[in-house]
């Protein structure tokens, strides 16, 4: 028995201003996520560029679900589960390829299901009667899943908040992201960045709003490289080189990241840059702006670069740099355990240029060899490890807290405001103790 | 001059000494540390890789290495390479491409990762002494979520 499967137990976890240390460090919790919070959120599943052609597909894992997401001979992507409908077998293992003969076969028993996820045959069918051929032999069904600008995500749980009322006007991110491309599409560009975190995804999530950590926990990458810039003498005028450009802002001061602002919305969602951020001084690159200009007219081009987002919170799995065109996605494994993979992508119809930009960003901050990563990633894991401590039970997520916040969270405030961690844990309550119906 | 092949012994023990900056003079001014994400990887920046570092990356890193407050180095990590014998793979006067296998070994307290992969160390010859112009790093495992690599392979 769980001791937390009483949803009453899972409440008392959350309070306005903090919560109970055993939502990062308790197994039993995690169970609960993957059973309740992972089914019932609309959870990231892939991009539908890496499916390009009927038949491809891209396997993935959310929370306990392994799924495939692929497209079907209707040039849709469905999302299906990754499970014979037989024994259990997954029907593909590799990260991403081509259904043969547009079919996918069980490589156990030979089973053969549509891309739709329907069964189009079984070998030596007549070892089932009639009765157990209705009973036994079916389809693995279709997930319930959405294409948004291109970005796939699934509903685990059959019943729930439709796609535009869970995230609501936080899809703008998204928006920005995609105009920033001349043509309005965006291409996955490489493989991902996969960084194993031995920490609970929360941790991961919750510093991604977190503007109160860059200028101490990279001190010595970014203030290093800024120091090391800066007594180089460089020739007035030269320009700066791009990994300085995108380093130096992290040790910006505390006023810049206040002022920078936040946004929260319902369902745990919230960016941080409503007024500029990090991102909003890179050097533009003409030839992309005219490109731009062109596609837009200046005005309307001008005002979708002008939007520089710093990192949206797609509460639990996404977050994406938009302004830079990059995603993290949360995979959690294990209590302690979570993959976190860094996709970059392509603006369609910009010069090259921009995706170096892209590319070099990835892997300065987000690779497993980052020194931005290394200290963001050493600090989650002294947390966690610290959370065994049993010398205090709670977290504290106060900073700026309102009791004005118990009517709605949903608002901008000062970036460095706690309100978009209190605003996730709001979510996580509903979402952990929303249905006992979630299984479909 | 070393021989190209005693080179990368060298270049290796530097590394595990942490000698760091006698090792940032081994690279020439133009030089490139890759270690690529994907098989069959372009070189360019239009591509992520896990290191794409020139010098002057390379500089921050190591004095980044020394910062009192590397959090993430707060507990030291110590490296150790094992190379396979280095097999001149081109030769020409002034500039050479040596391919080593190796296993690198990463530890810091209580956990130790094991890497293996191929270096690739192109050389060239610089007033009588071999540098290096790229050292391409090709990962085993490259598709793997990988932990934190802290040094430098």
């Amino acid at each position: 028995m769980n001791r937390y499967a009483d949803p009453a137990s899972v409440r008392e976890l959350v309070r306005p201003d903090r919560v109970h240390r055993d939502v990062y460090v308790d197994p039993a919790v995690f169970e609960l996520e993957m059973r309740h919070l992972w089914r019932n959120a609309w959870i990231y599943v892939g991009h539908d560029s890496q499916v390009p052609k009927t038949g491809d597909f891209y396997s993935a894992q959310i929370g306990h679900e392994p799924v495939i997401m692929v497209r079907g001979n209707d040039s849709r992507v469905r999302v299906l589960p990754n499970r014979c409908a037989h024994k259990g077998t997954k029907l593909v293992s590799a990260q991403h390829g081509k259904c043969q003969g547009g079919l996918l076969r069980c490589p156990y028993h030979g089973w053969i299901y549509r891309l739709d996820g329907t069964l189009r045959s079984v070998p030596l069918k007549g070892g089932y009667d009639e009765a157990a051929q209705a009973e036994a032999l079916h389809g693995i069904g279709e997930l319930t899943s959405h294409n948004y600008r291109g970005f796939v995500f699934v509903r685990l749980a059959a019943q729930g908040s439709g796609f535009q009322e869970f995230f609501g006007d936080s899809l703008t991110s998204i928006d920005n992201m995609v105009d920033r491309s001349p043509e309005g599409r965006l291409e996955v560009a490489s493989a991902p960045l996969r960084y194993m975190h031995d920490c609970n995804w929360k941790m991961y999530v919750e510093n991604l709003n977190d503007a109160m950590h860059p200028m101490v926990a990279h001190e010595s990458s970014a203030g290093t490289a800024k120091k090391l810039w800066d007594s180089s003498a460089p020739a007035a005028g030269a320009p700066k080189p791009m990994v300085i450009e995108q380093f130096t802002p992290f040790v910006n001061d505390y006023e810049f990241f206040e002022k920078m602002g936040v946004k929260v919305y319902p369902n745990g969602h919230s960016y941080t840059g409503v007024n500029f951020s990090i991102h909003s001084k890179y050097s533009s690159v003409g030839e992309y702006e005219r490109r731009m200009f062109a596609a837009y007219g200046e005005e309307r081009a001008k005002a979708i670069l002008a939007e520089a987002r710093h990192n949206t919170v797609y509460y639990p799995s996404l977050t994406i740099k938009g302004a830079i065109q990059t995603i993290r996605v949360a995979r959690p494994l294990a209590v302690d355990k979570t993959v976190i993979e860094s996709w970059t992508f392509r603006l369609v119809g910009a010069p090259e240029e921009m995706l170096a930009r892209t590319a070099t960003y990835s892997r300065l901050i987000n690779a497993p060899t980052s020194m931005v990563g290394h200290d963001d990633l050493h600090c989650y894991r002294a947390m966690q490890e610290g959370l065994s401590s049993q010398s205090s039970d709670w977290v504290s997520l106060h900073r700026n807290y309102s009791a004005a916040e118990a009517e709605s969270i949903a608002g901008v405030y000062g970036a460095t405001n706690e309100a978009p961690m209190r605003g996730q844990y709001r979510a996580w309550v509903d979402l952990m103790t929303r249905s006992e119906d979630v299984q479909p | 001059m070393t021989s190209a092949i005693d080179f990368v012994y060298h270049e290796a023990r530097l590394i595990d000494e942490k000698r760091f900056d006698e090792w940032y003079e081994l690279f020439t001014d133009d030089a490139l540390y890759w270690m690529p994400l994907t098989r069959d990887q372009p070189i360019g920046e239009t591509h992520t890789s896990l290191f794409y570092e020139d010098k002057l990356l390379l500089k921050v890193r190591i004095e980044r290495l020394r910062h009192p407050n590397a959090f993430s180095q707060q507990q030291p990590s110590f490296c150790q390479h094992v190379l396979q014998q280095p097999a001149v793979v081109e030769s020409g006067e002034q500039q050479c491409v040596l391919r080593t296998p190796f296993l690198y070994a990463e530890a810091q307290l209580d956990q130790q990762i094991v890497l293996a992969g191929v270096a690739f160390h192109h050389l060239r010859s610089h007033a009588g002494q071999w540098k290096i112009q790229m050292k391409k790093i090709e990962l085993l495992n490259r598709e793997s979520a990988l932990p934190s690599i802290q040094l430098l392979l």
